[in-house]
């Protein structure tokens, strides 16, 4: 049983930057905008916390440090995309581009720096509860903010004006706009809160993982943070299952060795990426529920007429 | 005030002017960059910019790096016309170079002419098989091809280290993961003598050319052109969009298995685990900075190239950071997108429309 | 290109060409590391032995290093590039450099190039490599003594010989003392990828395994331990600092007396190429400090093996030894000739798990 309850946490400690990341992008894509640079602005967000919390010596100020960049980059690639009427895939890529140039550049200072680990909450008497305790209440704080986060853009984008405003753009900027909403506004938001959240993600790895930095450290996460908002057909309580599914893979993946299981070590480190593919395949499949979940707008430049 | 305004039909001076601006600009943050990291910026240019155009050894190595990047550009020019995003060139590259190795590899020892060209169209078909997959997922199921085609690279990457530690490792290489080295059958011919430059460069410019015809004069260069612009016309003009996916996954696929197979039997001789340095992803800055034509391609590829080299040379020379070359590559795209939008739009003062009204009477 | 520019490029041509005469007459040493001397493992040390050749021959040498240099095809250039740049020796530190050095070696007559854990040699080019195995062993003794649930784990991070050798010396190691140890295996496929490493550190405490060994290269695991309180022997350099109350020891690779021997050898003209495998005997692997914790009968019994291994008294691979499927590879009392060991590729028997292709 205790295995199984370690194993349950290293599954959420694995799982919790892909949460942050996805549920970034996915209130980005429900605007209707595509951006590609998740990668970019996780990196960015790693570094940044990393480097801030070793200057600092606070936590706390490492995270906003995280937010503040992520959120950043997202405005860089906003102001190109929505003001600039750039292509946004091909921003998308060159934020990710220089995203993980800039912050190998910036971690040069940083390499071999350690930073002490992250405190993990203790709430008091629920803790001690046997199996439930640890799995439950021992976590640290991000972790319990990523589903606030989800449960929050839930809410946000079901329940509330601005939320059916932002689903509007997405599904149809220039009727949007004709109404009188401000597009490229609203978008700039969005935009700016999935840079937010990515950076957060970043700093995850950076600061409670492993607190280390090295180059790529996100090792290709911001990519699957956007394969599992298509597996989550943009519905954000999908995106927490997907990103605990991806994340129960890879560490499933180390477990299995450490137990013996006769199966080639590279084999199964595919498997996280064959699975994505085959989800994505099952998902879209449907062409009708395709879409009628993928927001029309996604990836259209949107170009003010009046 | 300024406002935006759409074209009547884009700036053709605009579009060849912008990647010069673009490198102006980049070279200009250079300096920036460089003063903020404390390395003499004159020196770092020079260096970067200017130095590898100086010795043959370095243009040599010049034409290596720039061969694959020019292969796998003219493919993905021809995909990003056709609005279809190849971004896991890097797998079809990966997967060319496996299959290619393989027969090179299981041909080791026979002599004859006829087995480097087996071995690169092996390449070909491994890369074309590879781009397959996200044609096939993008046709019938309506898959992205962007993250489909993209999982996949990891997917080659893994099989490369995979073969590596087995199947296709060298006997007698004391179980270390690399391959045998290729025999003399099996490697490319060299261009220029004391080099590494070889007749891959060749077959570059072949395709740079070929690319180029067949974008302007043949009929499926105008489907593709015209699917990607306009789709809803190209489907009233009764092209098949399935047919433009296929052929254009599959030319870019076919290409980047080339550069791989290229890159295996050339430079590097064999089949090792660091095979795959992101030429893929690189390839696609080219596409973009030629402004996916395919002779814009090949000045791009070879720009491109040029900062590699340069880049390599500050780092041993200045100690500059390996990373600076990325941050300018990220930077060139940046600067060459931000500047897209003179293309197709102008900006334009207006006046206020009380003025113009008081002054018409 | 107008007369202001070509005289601008000569002069900063002519200014590096002056740049490179000052340094003849000196002998040039150039590294090739294949990560960031960051690291704190691998690249690190050797970026230590560099900073040791500065100290011991300071104005009669000129140093070079480029690091993180991946080992596909851009290895040859910088090899090339840097015996181009008139280096008389350079250290190329990874295996995955071994056919770029011969390549360029052909071509170099004159420079002098050392491979380190390579196996293809020529008249210039000599290989070097450490017997870390012989402190696996040992850590490995000191574990199974330490440990309280008999579970080892080992982080280990690509199938080549080294790699296997290690543990089975470790196992040996602690099978010496403690007959009832398990020892878990993960395989990470990379050198280096903290966030990997600890990931799969997790994996082995999770599962039991209270003292953690690690073949990888960064202090990841080494501070996974130290968060858990179990103990852990870390790689490549003394990960002390980051595991201050749990580092058992460390397996430190010494390479700085080899390369100041060798760059004298180029200074004094006696240099030639060789094959050279050294370990405790001639420090070129180093134990870092015991543990305080660690009782003193252990340490006396971990010093004892260490001076015997070193003396040449005792061979952690001795016969009789069986492979995993029971085929016995070592008669009583022989020794593993060092072609065997450079080339193992199976486990000793008790291992348990399949060794990956």
């Amino acid at each position: 049983m205790d295995l199984v309850v370690s194993i349950a946490i290293g599954i959420i400690i694995a799982a919790t930057p892909l949460v942050f990341a996805a549920i970034g992008e996915l209130v980005v894509e429900k605007a209707g905008v595509l951006n590609l640079g998740v990668e970019g602005m996780m990196i960015i967000g790693a570094i940044s916390g990393f480097a801030v919390t070793i200057e600092t010596g606070s936590f706390l100020a490492g995270v906003i440090a995280a937010i503040l960049c992520g959120a950043l980059m997202a405005l860089l690639f906003a102001f190109m995309t929505q003001t600039l009427l750039a292509n946004q895939v091909a921003t998308g890529l060159a934020l990710t581009l220089f995203g993980l140039g800039l912050a190998a550049l910036i971690g040069q200072a940083y390499s071999g720096k350690s930073a002490p680990p992250f405190p993990k909450l203790a709430v008091p008497g629920l803790s001690d509860i046997p199996v439930l305790g640890r799995l439950l209440f021992s976590h640290d704080l991000l972790v319990y903010i990523s589903f606030a986060l989800v449960i929050g853009v839930a809410w946000f984008l079901s329940r509330t004006r601005e939320g059916l405003i932002v689903r509007a753009i997405g599904e149809n900027h220039d009727a949007a706009h004709a109404i009188g909403y401000s597009v490229v506004g609203y978008r700039y938001a969005a935009i700016a809160f999935g840079g937010a959240c990515a950076g957060l993600g970043g700093a995850y790895l950076s600061i409670v993982q492993t607190p280390l930095w090295v180059d790529n450290m996100t090792a290709g996460r911001g990519w699957i943070a956007l394969a599992l908002v298509v597996f989550a057909a943009w519905r954000p309580w999908r995106s927490l299952f997907g990103a605990y599914l991806f994340g129960g893979i890879t560490i499933m993946q180390l477990h299995s060795q450490a137990l013996g299981v006769q199966v080639e070590p590279q084999l199964l480190a595919m498997l996280p990426y064959l699975a994505t593919i085959l989800v994505l395949v099952i998902i879209s499949y449907d062409r009708t529920r395709a879409r009628l979940n993928a927001p029309a707008s996604l990836g259209l430049t949107f170009y003010a007429t009046t | 005030m300024l406002r935006i305004e759409p074209r009547k039909e884009p700036s053709r001076l605009i579009l060849y002017a912008t990647p010069f601006i673009a490198v102006a600009l980049t070279i200009l943050s250079g300096f920036v960059l460089f003063s903020i990291l404390d390395k003499d910026p004159v020196q770092a240019t020079l260096l970067i910019f200017f130095k590898p155009l100086t010795s043959l050894y370095s243009i040599s190595e010049m034409i290596v790096k720039a061969t694959p990047l020019i292969l796998i550009g003219v493919g993905l020019a021809l995909c990003f016309q056709a609005n279809v995003w190849n971004i896991g060139a890097e797998g079809q590259f990966t997967m060319g170079a496996i299959c290619g190795g393989a027969v090179a590899l299981a041909l080791h020892g026979v002599p004859g002419f006829w087995v480097l060209p087996l071995v690169c169209a092996a390449g070909i078909a491994g890369g074309m098989i590879w781009a397959a997959i996200p044609a096939l997922l993008r046709t019938r199921f309506n898959t992205n091809e962007i993250l489909t085609s993209l999982m996949l690279v990891y997917v080659a990457t893994l099989t490369l280290n995979v073969l590596m530690h087995g199947a296709l490792r060298d006997p007698q290489g004391h179980n270390f993961p690399e391959s045998k080295l290729f025999h003399d059958a099996a490697t490319l011919p060299i261009l220029i003598s004391d080099t590494r430059a070889h007749i891959g460069f060749v077959f570059a410019l072949l395709f740079v050319v070929l690319g180029w015809i067949l974008l302007r004069w043949h009929v499926i260069g105008f489907q593709i052109k015209v699917s990607g612009q306009a789709p809803r016309a190209a489907r009233y003009a009764g092209f098949s969009s399935d047919r433009v996916v296929w052929f254009s996954l599959l030319v870019s696929g076919a290409l980047a298995g080339l550069a791989g197979i290229f890159e295996a039997a050339g430079p590097v001789g064999q089949l090792v685990p660091a095979l795959p340095v992101g030429y893929g992803f690189t390839a696609i800055i080219v596409a973009f900075l030629g402004r996916l034509h395919p002779v814009g391609v090949l000045l791009a590829g070879l720009l491109l190239a040029l900062t590699y080299i340069g880049g390599e040379g500050a780092q041993i020379a200045m100690k500059l950071p390996a990373a600076t070359t990325q941050v300018f590559q990220g930077m060139l795209l940046f600067y060459l997108l931000a500047m897209d939008i003179f293309v197709n739009y102008r900006i334009r003062m207006r006046r206020a429309a009380a003025a113009s009204g008081s002054a018409a009477q | 290109m107008n007369s202001f520019k070509k005289l601008g490029i000569a002069g900063a041509a002519l200014a590096l060409s002056i740049g490179y005469a000052a340094a003849a007459g000196k002998v040039k040493v150039g590294f090739v590391y294949v990560g960031p001397i960051g690291d704190h493992g691998w690249s690190y040390q050797h970026h230590q032995g560099l900073l040791a050749v500065k100290k011991a021959f300071g104005d009669k040498v000129s140093t070079t290093y480029v690091e993180k240099v991946s080992e596909g095809p851009d290895a040859e250039r910088v090899i090339r590039q840097l015996a181009q740049q008139g280096h008389n020796i350079i250290f190329t530190t990874s295996f995955g450099f071994m056919n770029p050095t011969i390549k360029v070696a052909k071509r170099f007559p004159n420079v002098k190039f050392e491979h380190a854990t390579g196996f293809k040699r020529a008249k210039n080019v000599a290989t070097y490599n450490g017997r870390f195995y012989e402190g696996r062993y040992i850590a490995g003794m000191i574990a199974g003594k330490m440990t309280k649930t008999n579970t080892l784990g080992y982080i280990a991070s690509f199938p080549i010989p080294e790699v296997i050798m290690g543990i089975n010396a470790t196992y040996l190691g602690a099978k010496s003392v403690n007959p009832n140890i398990k020892l878990k295996i993960i395989w990470v496929s990379t050198w280096f990828d903290p966030g990997k490493e600890a990931d799969a550190a997790k994996a082995l405490t999770d599962q039991g395994a209270d003292v953690l060994f690690q073949h990888t290269d960064s202090p990841a695991p080494m501070k996974h331990a130290e968060q858990k309180g179990i103990w852990a022997v870390g790689q490549a350099s003394d990960m002390k600092t980051f595991g201050p109350n749990v580092q058992l020891t460390s397996l430190v690779d010494n390479w700085a007396p080899y390369y100041v021997r060798r760059v004298k050898a180029v200074m004094d003209g006696t240099w030639k190429s060789v094959d050279v495998w050294e370990g405790l005997k001639t420090g070129m692997l180093q134990l870092s400090a015991w543990n305080k914790k660690i009782p003193a009968d252990v340490v006396k019994a971990a010093e004892k093996l260490r001076d015997d291994i070193a003396s040449g008294k005792f061979h952690p691979f001795t016969g009789p030894l069986k492979k995993q499927d029971g085929t016995l590879f070592l008669k009583p009392g022989e020794r593993i000739s060092d072609k065997a060991l450079s080339s193992m590729n199976f486990y000793v028997q008790g291992v348990v798990g399949k060794l990956p292709k």
